[in-house]
């Protein structure tokens, strides 16, 4: 039986239409919808910030954060500063916040290149918080978080993020009971940087010790919570020289 | 039956059971392990494979006689992939918490071989009526297996359900925990979920034997 459809003819012109209509569909729908995706990302950049300095709607066991119509509002109103550091100089820029720390760190791969860090000043309630973007990998994707310190380089607040991690495994570390767990660490231990391990081993599942620079891993989760700890001693590390300016 | 003529409801009833995806066809299996290490995550797996199989056997039914039959393959691939990027973008613009949540999903929604499988077998050759039946039926009883095996392993693993503590809090001792009752965190692992399949497998067979295959 020889159908129509059967010719090369007809299936190269059948290809060539397919790719053209489903190229045309898709493109104007990522450009249409471009515009609301970027505000809802730069939205959300707020919202993680302000959550990462304690300013959310956390409900129970829940992280939440507060609602995308009032985060531009807070964020004005809790971020004093937004600075960028670049080679040891610090300067204010009001979309600091709006930094690519993906594009920076593939940047700071040449040599010459001197990366620019944001930092953002808040202050709550008389206290003052420094939180830094940081970006790393986990098991299958990027994973990012937001850290908020102290000037002694104590952790304030902490918020992760991925993109792809296992759902009930890896993509808990944005989940309360692991987020919260860094409150109150400190990122250098005798007065050196040395970072927060995620631990399998550290025996301390209520996260007492504060000041063991450990924190209780997730079961199932090893080589996200190993991202997780080289992502906060590689990037945090950077911020380190600004702090020791502070107390000087 | 009003809604439904009869030779149409088996087309819903059937792979929930007796020609379950899963468990007889044993395909979409990668899925399977891949997302139900807790309740949630499968319920939304379940959704999201009932829309795109539900509305992808539609549109491969419309196109079917228009397909040249040399590259059936790629157009089917091309229009899973579609769907589920412009679900993808949507859910971005309009559901930025959801569509979140569902990111991960997208790829192992579009290379699931039930998807596939249900374009190549039933949409190529059946209506539409017909073939959005089969999609909503066969996805069901993919969503189905799903839903179990999440289940146990989130209550198993993790003593939770959709994140509500139901077996007490195993870091204060309260509930079971007081009696000693320990997570299994090897649930928590994919293997389990073979397992667990495998389980469900066995306890289906037994139950219907004309089920089993000769070998």
């Amino acid at each position: 039986m020889s159908k129509r459809t059967d010719s090369n003819l007809y299936t190269l012109l059948f290809a060539v239409g397919m790719v053209v209509v489903v190229g045309f569909v898709l493109a104007f729908l990522a450009e249409v919808l471009k515009p609301t995706i970027t505000e809802n990302k730069r939205l959300e950049k707020q919202q993680n910030i302000l959550y990462a300095m304690g300013i959310n709607e956390n409900e129970g066991s829940a992280a939440n954060f507060v609602s995308t119509e009032e985060a531009p509002k807070l964020f004005k109103e809790y971020i004093k500063k937004q600075l960028i550091i670049q080679n040891g100089e610090v300067e204010e820029d009001t979309t600091a916040y709006l930094i690519d720390i993906k594009k920076e760190k593939t940047l700071a791969k040449d040599a010459d290149y001197d990366r620019r860090l944001p930092l953002f000043v808040g202050e709550k309630e008389g206290k003052t918080y420094y939180i830094a973007p940081i970006r790393g990998k986990g098991l299958w994707d990027a994973i990012w978080a937001y850290i908020a310190m102290d000037e002694n380089m104590v952790v304030q607040g902490a918020y992760f993020d991925h993109k792809a991690e296992t759902p009930g495994l890896g993509a808990n570390i944005k989940q309360r009971f692991f987020m919260d767990d860094f409150i109150g660490e400190n990122l250098l231990s005798d007065g050196r940087f040395k970072g927060i391990n995620v631990s399998k081993s550290n025996a301390d599942p209520r996260n007492q010790d504060k000041t063991d620079n450990e924190v209780d891993a997730i079961a199932g989760a090893t080589i996200t919570g190993d991202g997780v700890s080289a992502m906060i001693s590689s990037d945090l590390r950077l911020y380190v020289p600004y702090f020791e300016s502070l107390n000087k | 039956m009003a809604l439904l003529s009869k030779k149409d409801s088996k087309l819903i009833l059937d792979p929930l059971a007796d020609n379950n995806p899963i468990t007889i066809q044993v395909l979409g299996i990668c899925s399977a392990l891949a997302i139900t290490a807790e309740l949630n995550a499968s319920i939304v797996m379940a959704i999201s494979v009932i829309f795109v199989l539900g509305v992808g056997n539609v549109v491969i039914s419309l196109i079917r006689n228009i397909i040249p039959s040399k590259i059936r393959i790629i157009v089917q691939l091309t229009v899973v992939a579609t769907l589920v990027i412009i679900v993808d973008q949507v859910l971005k613009a309009y559901a930025y918490t959801l569509s979140k949540e569902l990111s991960v999903f997208v790829g192992l929604i579009i290379t699931n071989c039930i998807i596939m499988g249900r374009f190549e077998a039933f949409a190529l050759g059946n209506g539409v009526w017909r073939s959005f039946l089969d999609g909503i039926g066969n996805a069901l009883g993919y969503g189905v297996i799903l839903i179990i095996v999440g289940f146990f392993r989130e209550l198993l693993g993790s003593g939770t359900l959709l994140g509500i503590e139901v077996l007490g809090n195993p870091v204060d001792k309260t509930g079971l925990y007081a009696f000693g009752y320990e997570n299994n965190g090897f649930m928590l692992l994919s293997p389990m979920a073979l397992i667990v399949v495998g389980i469900i497998i066995w306890v289906q067979r037994h139950k219907n034997k004309a089920l089993i295959e000769d070998h």
